[in-house]
């Protein structure tokens, strides 16, 4: 299916799936989600050096990190039409083989932000809830995104 | 035809057939020598052997497809190369399926020498040049671990690979070229933070076998180990981990992404790494800190 607008694309995603607030074509849709990816990465950043005990643990990063993780969990599953498994993307193939799975995920990686947002409040829960939530990104990685380093 | 001629005939028939029967024995499959036999035979310690375990990663490739639990060992997940598929064997201790009826030779054969349990020659899909350096400690304690893990029963698809690779004896000669020179295997590994991480890295972790480009017969190119190198399915690359591809990480950046996932510009590893994180994961610290010493003392080679 080859989109033209973003108007377009809009009624059929929804019309596809309720609840999917924006589906974008292709080209459109591949640059979103990098986007959003490297929104996740720099996020994180200053996250790792806390995590190795090499920073002063800081509140407002982590749930800055955690609202900006939500913010793509909720906008990625709809950022992989059909028409955007080729052209400048590391996405692998397995993403339209596994859709389920793969939106699976990223539910799963929405309710965990959601929860550590709650239950993160000082050095001791973030120590206690960070390491297992970053799990998260090696297992999607690992299965959906061709390796590049 | 005169008499000088036909024994000029003669004479190139023999050197031709002493060649052959030197080729053929230059290329015999060689197992290990007696003495590290019988070292490898004596009793290992599982519970070291379990640490060895998840330094070589046994299970990225052994795994039973579908499996998540790292000690289920039917084997059988493809290995897609150049040369064709792989299918690692089950290597759990089924007695009839795995290697439950293997000795520690057996298996030191196996693992250093390349060699199968029926004599023949294995398949460097093993990274048996890699763990031709490992120490006879690391091998019985790791072989002593195998057993200890659950059986599973049934065995894997044979190999499916490309003429000419499918001629067996011909990794005789690929052995001549890519196999380490090493007169008598480490008793035991070296303790100092740079041999042990160098040892970790070329022995057991084996490293380079993703990491480093190889040549078209598939052999490791020496002077470009670990530069980086495209992955064997096709899929995405194996970055450069020398001093050079490694400049802006310190050393707790690398101990900490090989066991984490997580890099200092906020990555998380994937692709066939991630496994390989989830067993670092599991071994002491200080292995890992070795690691990320050694790797920061290799320069970068090559024109990469």
């Amino acid at each position: 299916m080859r989109m033209t607008g973003k108007g377009s694309a809009a009624i059929v995603g929804l019309a596809l799936s309720a609840g999917v607030a924006l589906a974008a074509s292709g080209a459109d849709a591949i640059k979103e989600r990098r986007a959003l990816m490297k929104e996740n990465g720099e996020a994180t950043k200053p996250i790792v050096p806390i995590l190795k005990g090499q920073a002063p643990f800081d509140l407002a990063a982590v749930q800055k990190a955690l609202k900006t993780y939500l913010n793509a969990a909720e906008k990625m599953p709809a950022l992989f039409p059909p028409d955007s498994k080729t052209g400048d993307t590391h996405a692998l193939p397995a993403i339209w083989e596994n859709t389920a799975d793969f939106d699976a995920r990223f539910k799963k990686l929405g309710d965990d932000a959601t929860a550590a947002l709650t239950e993160v409040k000082d050095e001791a829960s973030f120590k206690a809830t960070m390491p297992n939530f970053y799990k998260n990104c090696g297992g999607c990685h690992e299965k959906y995104r061709e390796k590049e380093n | 035809m005169t008499a000088g001629r036909s024994a000029l005939a003669v004479g190139i028939g023999i050197v031709v057939a002493a060649m052959a029967a030197a080729g053929w024995v230059l290329t015999a499959p060689r197992p290990v020598d007696p003495q590290t036999a019988r070292a490898v035979s004596e009793p290992g310690d599982p519970a070291a052997g379990k640490i060895v375990f998840f330094l070589a990663g046994c299970d990225s490739c052994h795994l039973s497809p579908g499996q998540s639990d790292p000690t289920r060992l039917g084997g059988g997940q493809e290995l897609r190369t150049p040369f064709g598929s792989f299918f690692p064997p089950n290597i759990s201790p089924d007695r009839a399926d795995g290697i439950g009826a293997w000795s520690a030779v057996d298996f030191a054969n196996a693992l250093m020498a390349g060699v199968s349990r029926d004599g023949r020659h294995l398949y460097p899909a093993l990274p048996y040049p890699s763990y031709a350096r490992m120490s006879v400690k690391d091998v019985r304690d790791l072989f002593a671990f195998l057993r200890t893990v659950p059986p599973v029963s049934g065995r894997t698809p044979p190999d499916a690979l490309a003429f000419p690779f499918s001629i067996r004896k011909a990794v005789g000669f690929w052995k001549l070229l890519y196999m380490p020179a090493i007169a008598q295997p480490l008793a035991e590994d070296p303790t100092d933070l740079e041999s042990r991480g160098r040892y970790l890295v070329e022995g057991p972790g084996h490293c380079g076998e993703c990491h480093s480009p190889r040549t078209f017969l598939g052999g490791v190119i020496a002077s470009r180990r670990l530069n980086g190198a495209p992955l064997p399915d096709g899929k995405g690359k194996a970055p450069n981990i020398t001093d050079g591809g490694l400049a802006d990480w310190s050393e707790s950046d690398i101990a900490y992404a090989l066991s984490t996932g997580l890099t200092p510009s906020g990555d998380s590893l994937g692709g066939p790494m991630a496994a390989v994180v989830r067993n670092l994961a599991q071994v002491p610290e200080q292995d890992l800190a070795a690691i990320a010493h050694y790797l920061k003392t290799v320069k970068p080679g090559g024109d990469s």
